[in-house]
């Protein structure tokens, strides 16, 4: 609880999402990288398919994917239940476990889009070389990709942290919003709307407001210092 | 291993609506092996799919008898030992020029890197890129970033050289120097090469045997010799039929720059390397005429005294007459039916051949 122009406002939601969206980045990073390589070097006409269902969640109301992530990782499915013959307990919707799935299907595009475009732009002919020059596939992949796809991973993990940030359907269906264990920011500020607290909804939009500003002129500031140019 | 001295095999590669089939063949490698043919006739897949840079590649590669490619099993390329010079350079952006000819380097064993650390400075100063090491490669020239390709590529100490297309993205100032120094380095590091060109005077100047390829397929694999000495050589598609000769260079003298073939001597206006032992000299089949006799009264310099070997139907009016010299080199002359009739030229007979013009192959 922390006490701000008289008004007692609930600083929980905002750790929780802050979380939930550091674990989401990193959790797209790490599937997204791979999964934009293989679409980027893709050849066949299936590259079309799969682009579509990775851009799916741009286009769909989070409600309609939070329908079915309920439905897909409901307590008696069969990927709980397979995740249960392992040993896995609990659940996995109405937890944080389950705001991060959420999360991660609904800034696929977010994340996954920017690397592709990052790795489609660099040339072929650089990565033949290298393997002339003996780097094995990993090598080539951290010596040469990595380097020149520095902005593509900026504005990746960026846009797939404040896109998370600011996500509300999807954290709704899957997570319930419990106080305390899956409220999330912009959940408990529409809570505080619903009861008519203005006092905290403004405190809390205001916060917000202000911290999403912070991180994008900081992206923006290191993009601009930092930029790789490549040519 | 040491040097690649023999490939063979039947490499199968389909890109999109490009189809490399090459057909059996068995490729020697000593010196320069040029893939001559048009834009889309599959030398840089083929070259690509002889380095193992595409996946997709199929077939049998047999190098010096090893295997490197069994169907779809193929060995990779960082382990074939190739050292490959893209069409433009393909140096990494994000390094310096150092940084670029290190990147290799490191990733030699370490017995092996020792040696390569002691040939850096010996290489990047034949390559003349010695005051360029800490520029970034985004400000070097076209001329100077395939100066670093080649070296980047010699550090290596590749068993094969391949070049695709080096020179195409140069000005012709560039194109010389660049020319010179690849002659210079296959000539000093002995490193067979396999060099990608579309241009005929490039063929002529570094091959020593040329593979002719024709939609994706090799249609025959000659030496340089056998490849000039027929009239319908695709060499010949742009210029009409070219003679290569080889002489040695001699001091010049009242201006001029001759050049020793056997006892025969050729003046020409540009100046060789003294310093070689050979240069070969380009003459185009048009810039040669026919005399019965040695005229004294006439401006062209270079007059030979030749045997006429045959005579060969060419694209009507003319006629090309394949000529030996004294020292047994062939020249072409190219004359009109009309003369060749008038003068009554039958292979047996002695003439002079008179020689318009003559340039070094550069």
């Amino acid at each position: 609880m922390l006490e701000l122009f008289g008004t007692s406002v609930n600083l929980a939601p905002i750790w929780l999402t802050l979380e939930v969206a550091a674990i989401t980045t990193v959790v797209l990073l790490l599937l997204g990288t791979p999964l934009a390589w293989w679409m980027a070097k893709m050849r066949s006409s299936n590259k079309v398919v799969l682009e579509a269902l990775v851009a799916l969640p741009l286009v769909l109301p989070p409600t309609v994917l939070g329908f079915y992530l309920l439905i897909i990782f409901n307590p008696t499915g069969p990927v709980t239940e397979f995740l249960r013959f392992f040993g896995f307990e609990g659940q996995l919707t109405f937890s944080k476990t389950g705001l991060v799935i959420g999360s991660v299907f609904y800034s696929l595009p977010f994340a996954v889009q920017p690397l592709m475009h990052a790795f489609e732009a660099i040339p072929q002919r650089l990565l033949d070389a290298a393997s002339t020059l003996r780097a094995s596939f990993l090598d080539r992949f951290f010596t040469i990709v990595v380097p020149l796809s520095q902005r593509g991973f900026l504005v990746a993990a960026t846009l797939a942290f404040a896109h998370t940030v600011g996500e509300f359907g999807v954290v709704l269906m899957v997570g319930g919003n419990i106080p305390g264990q899956t409220r999330m920011v912009s959940i408990d500020i529409f809570d505080h709307v619903e009861s008519l607290e203005y006092d905290q909804a403004h405190i809390l939009s205001a916060m917000m407001l202000i911290f999403s500003l912070c991180v994008l002129m900081l992206v923006y500031g290191l993009n601009r210092r930092f930029g790789v140019k490549v040519g | 291993m040491a040097a690649i001295h023999v490939i063979q095999g039947h490499l199968k590669l389909l890109l999109g609506h490009f189809q490399l089939d090459s057909g059996e063949f068995e490729l020697p490698l000593q010196g320069v092996t040029v893939l001559f043919g048009r834009s889309g006739s599959g030398k840089s897949t083929l070259l690509r799919a002889i380095s193992g840079l595409d996946k997709q590649t199929e077939g049998l590669l047999r190098v010096n008898g090893q295997v490197w490619q069994n169907g779809k099993h193929s060995l990779p390329t960082p382990q074939r030992h190739i050292g490959f010079v893209f069409q433009d350079a393909a140096l990494f952006p994000h390094m310096s020029v150092r940084q670029n000819l290190l990147y290799g380097l490191k990733r030699l064993p370490k017995a092996e890197r020792k040696a390569a650390e002691a040939d850096f400075e010996g290489i990047v100063t034949r390559v003349g890129i010695a005051d360029k090491l800490d520029r970034g490669v985004n400000f070097l020239s076209g001329g100077e970033r395939q100066r670093v390709a080649i070296a980047r590529a010699l550090l290596m100490r590749p068993k094969l050289l391949c070049m695709d297309e080096p020179l195409s993205a140069l000005d012709w100032r560039s194109k010389s120097e660049l020319l010179k120094l690849i002659e210079d380095v296959v000539a000093e590091y002995r490193i067979p090469m396999l060099y990608i060109t579309h241009a005929p005077a490039e063929v002529e100047r570094l091959a020593d045997r040329v593979v002719f390829m024709k939609d994706g397929r090799i249609e025959t694999i000659e030496t340089l010799q056998e490849a000039l000495a027929r009239p319908d050589s695709p060499l010949f598609d742009d210029q009409g039929a070219v003679s290569v000769l080889h002489g040695q260079p001699l001091p010049s003298q009242e201006g001029l720059h001759p050049i020793r073939l056997g006892s025969d001597t050729l003046w020409l206006s540009e100046g060789a390397d003294t310093q070689r032992e050979q240069v070969r000299a380009r003459i185009l089949a048009r810039d040669v005429s026919i005399a019965l006799s040695d005229p004294k009264d006439l401006s062209v310099i270079n007059h030979l005294y030749c045997e006429i070997v045959e005579l060969v139907e060419s694209a009507a009016p003319r006629l090309l007459v394949r000529l030996q010299m004294q020292d047994g080199q062939k020249l072409f002359a190219e004359v009109t039916t009309h003369s060749a009739r008038r003068l009554g030229l039958q292979p047996g007979q002695k003439v002079y051949a008179l020689i318009k013009a003559v340039s070094l192959t550069e």
